[in-house]
């Protein structure tokens, strides 16, 4: 936010939990202090305008701030979206006592790129659970809907990993927006979410051999307990969560699909293994 | 007279609207607005009852662990699980890193900014106003410094959080019947050291920089009180618990009965007749409900508005503690030069979590200790045909209570009370505001009165994704 040469950057949180939010704080090397205040490539940084969580003014003055971005700096910022957005009715969601799908779509409107950030802004997420009680939806639904032909990249999972959100800004830094095809039909950067868990669990070993848990705790593949990696694009093996300390699978538990679209429902229940007839279904849809 | 709303309230969880009357120089009356609803409750009907314990960890981002862990004791009871000793521990230290991730996010990006100058914070963290600012330049300028190191202070407790639990936000590793992970004696040590350097953070600057907020503002003290305190306890093992439940009415502490609660929802956007039993609830939303202001429900203890948090639990630890806590809490109350009844005001909740955070850092090392490697850590669990559980227990923000009904091995029904349910809860049935909307009636003002409602809502550290879900 010092850098003149800062990307500006609007983060509006909507049908969330702060949990994405809560995520990027955890980001080291960049930390949340390089990420606000250095370059983060050459030349470039970010110049945040507004994020309720962690910013000073709060009531009227905020709200003003939120109202005036999309008139006094149109075509120039980056709105970052962290939450689902409930279209069943106005008053399930409101900021400003405006409905906040209405909010996002005006904000979207005039800015460069919709940045998707986790599961419930790209595709709706948890509040999308059926019966999708608030109508929820995520930001490529939306502005199909408006018909706003706004650039929307997808930063999915339950929250996503701090790293492939900085991976996804950078790149738009140093790079621009992503071409069509570096973005898989998921809407996601595909250098970010490049493989299923499966393909690079340290418990892959134990699948192949058939060699399963029988029971939380215990040793072998999770896939009896009903693990969703050999159909869930995400670099958690990789990178591993907070700092590379641990992960869903290294800790034992199954992956439940958190990074994939219609996660909940796709996956839930989440602890029961897929029958023969749903894995067929899931390796077709993944086409 | 003056009508304000402050809309949106920064720097909490979520989305919450605050309204306030002030005349003559006072708040006279003020309205709490959640302001969202995505009905996770309704989600989870049909489903898996395994399901809530993924799905209700989700609630919320910043205190995912409450959910968790309170999911996790009502799938207990439900399925008449108990956790082995190891388990308990593990899920206790899981939980405690929350704690201490939660407490000084609070106090240094929520809640300080409120007290800090207008420039010692870059860019949009500024607050932007020198109103009412009582710290010198020095003391701003270190405080500052310490916002900026407690940013990796959290980061560091949400490691430990993942050590054990897999990840963080959303720990994964808490489950019925007890934990999924039996940490190697490296990570035990990784875990020792972190939280160690935390507690040094604690120590060092948390407790010290809260003692001298505490000094400058302590007409804070007096200011935003509630009186009416409660806590359902929490971190179990085997029988005992770290913090104590219980209800403090009018000063006396009376034991707790989780069968007098109550929710209602005459001023709520939801229909359906009030106020009812967790356990058998039915509120369908009513988004267009006339005289509606509010999709946080309206949870009452025997008719009577309560605050949860820090505050009632130091309150109820005070009288039915361990000797340690009530010698902690004693002894920074005495630091502060204040009684214990100044506890539920502005102030007293800031020195309250301050006071438990370095109480369950301790705990911390204690069952650390503890872990013995070789046991387990979890039992085999069995989805009954029909089943009710309970689970209380607290979140950082205060009590929190889930309660499930299982019929045909799917959820019937599942409820969630979350700490902010109480907190920010709007007006009843006998038209009794709730704990924030009472703490800020009668507050003298210096100005048009938003800083002095943003420093006495935020003081109860709202989470408003818990409080309606
Ligand atoms: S634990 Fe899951 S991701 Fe890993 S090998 Fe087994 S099925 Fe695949
Ligand atoms: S392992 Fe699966 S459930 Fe866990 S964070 Fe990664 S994608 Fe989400």
């Amino acid at each position: 936010m010092a850098t003149e040469k800062g990307q500006k950057v609007v983060w509006f949180q909507a049908a969330g939990c702060t949990g994405c939010s809560i995520s990027l704080m955890n980001s080291s090397y960049p930390d949340l202090v390089n990420l606000l205040l250095d370059e983060l490539v050459p030349g470039k940084g970010i110049t945040l305008l507004f994020h309720a969580t962690l910013m000073g003014p709060t009531g009227r003055p905020a709200l003003e701030l939120l109202d005036r971005v999309p008139r006094e700096a149109a075509g120039q910022y980056v709105l970052v979206v962290e939450g689902a957005l409930p279209t069943g009715h106005e008053n399930f969601g409101r900021v400003g006592e405006v409905p906040m799908a209405a909010r996002a779509a005006e904000l979207a409107r005039k800015a460069i790129a919709v940045v998707a950030m986790g599961s419930c802004a790209s595709y709706g997420g948890i509040p999308a659970g059926a019966p999708n009680p608030a109508g929820c939806i995520g930001m490529g639904e939306l502005l199909r809907q408006e018909g706003i032909g706004v650039p929307v990249i997808n930063v999915p999972g339950c929250p996503p990993h701090p790293r492939w959100f900085v991976e996804t800004l950078v790149t738009v830094l140093a790079r621009g927006l992503p071409a069509p095809e570096e973005l898989d039909d998921a809407g996601r950067l595909r250098n970010v979410y490049s493989g299923l868990i499966h393909e690079h669990c340290p418990r892959r070993p134990d699948f192949d051999v058939a060699r399963f848990a029988p029971y939380f705790g215990e040793q072998g593949c999770l896939y009896e307990l009903g693990c969703r990696g050999p159909f869930t694009n995400a670099a958690c093996p990789e990178h591993a969560w907070n700092g590379g300390v641990n992960w869903c699978i290294r800790a034992g538990h199954p992956c439940i699909g958190c990074t994939e679209p219609d996660f909940p429902d796709r996956f839930s229940p989440f602890f029961r293994k897929l029958s023969l007839e749903e894995e067929l279904m899931t390796y077709r849809r993944q086409g | 007279m003056s009508r304000l709303v402050i809309d949106p309230i920064t720097r909490i969880e979520g989305h919450l609207k605050v309204e306030i009357q002030v005349e003559d120089g006072a708040i006279t009356e003020a309205r709490c607005t959640g302001a969202l609803y995505r009905g996770l409750e309704e989600i989870l009907r049909g489903r898996h009852p395994l399901d809530a314990q993924r799905i209700t960890t989700r609630i919320c981002g910043v205190c995912p662990l409450a959910h968790s862990t309170a999911a996790s004791l009502c799938l207990d009871d439900a399925l008449g699980l108990s956790p082995p000793r190891g388990g308990q521990l593990l899920r206790n230290l899981i939980y405690g890193a929350n704690y201490l991730h939660n407490h000084v996010l609070h106090f240094y990006h929520l809640a300080l900014p409120d007290y800090l100058p207008a420039g010692a914070l870059p860019g949009a963290l500024s607050p932007g106003t020198d109103e009412d600012r009582r710290f010198s330049q020095q003391e701003a300028n270190r405080l500052a410094g310490h916002y900026l190191e407690a940013l990796a202070v959290r980061r560091k407790a949400q490691e430990l959080v993942a050590l054990f639990g897999g990840k963080m936000p959303h720990d994964m590793a808490i489950v019925p019947g007890g934990v999924t992970y039996r940490p190697t004696l490296g990570e035990v040590a990784a875990f020792r050291f972190r939280l160690k350097e935390i507690m040094g953070f604690i120590e060092t600057s948390y407790i010290p920089d809260l003692l001298l907020l505490a000094e400058r503002y302590h007409d804070y003290f007096g200011l935003g009180q509630v009186g009416k305190l409660l806590a359902y306890g929490c971190f179990p093992l085997e029988g005992e618990r770290l913090f104590p439940a219980g209800v403090v009415l009018g000063g006396e502490l009376v034991p707790f009965d989780p069968g007098e609660i109550r929710e209602g929802f005459a001023h709520s956007w939801y229909s359906g007749d009030g106020p009812q039993p967790p356990w058998a609830e039915e509120a369908p939303p009513a988004p267009d409900k006339a005289g509606g202001y509010s999709w946080i429900k309206a949870p009452r203890y025997r008719g009577e508005p309560c605050e949860v948090g820090p505050a009632a639990r130091a309150a109820v630890g005070l009288r039915a503690g361990t000797p340690e806590f009530r010698e902690l809490a004693q002894d920074i109350l005495r630091e502060a030069d204040v009684p214990p009844d100044a506890l539920s005001s502005a102030m007293g909740r800031h020195l309250a979590r301050g006071m438990e955070t370095l109480f369950i850092a301790r705990a911390m090392e204690s069952w650390l200790s503890q872990l013995d490697l070789s046991a387990p850590v979890a039992t085999e669990y069995r989805i009954p045909q029909e089943g009710r559980g309970q689970g209380l227990a607290e979140a950082p923000r205060g009590a929190v209570g889930h309660w499930i009904e299982i019929k045909g091995r799917v959820i019937a029904h599942y409820q969630v009370i979350a700490p902010t349910t109480w907190n920010a809860s709007p007006r009843d049935e006998a038209g009794k505001p709730g704990p924030i909307e009472q703490a800020l009636a009668g507050t003298p003002v210096s100005g048009d009165g938003v800083l002095e409602a943003g420093r006495i809502v935020r003081s109860f550290d709202p989470c408003l994704a818990c409080a309606i879900q």
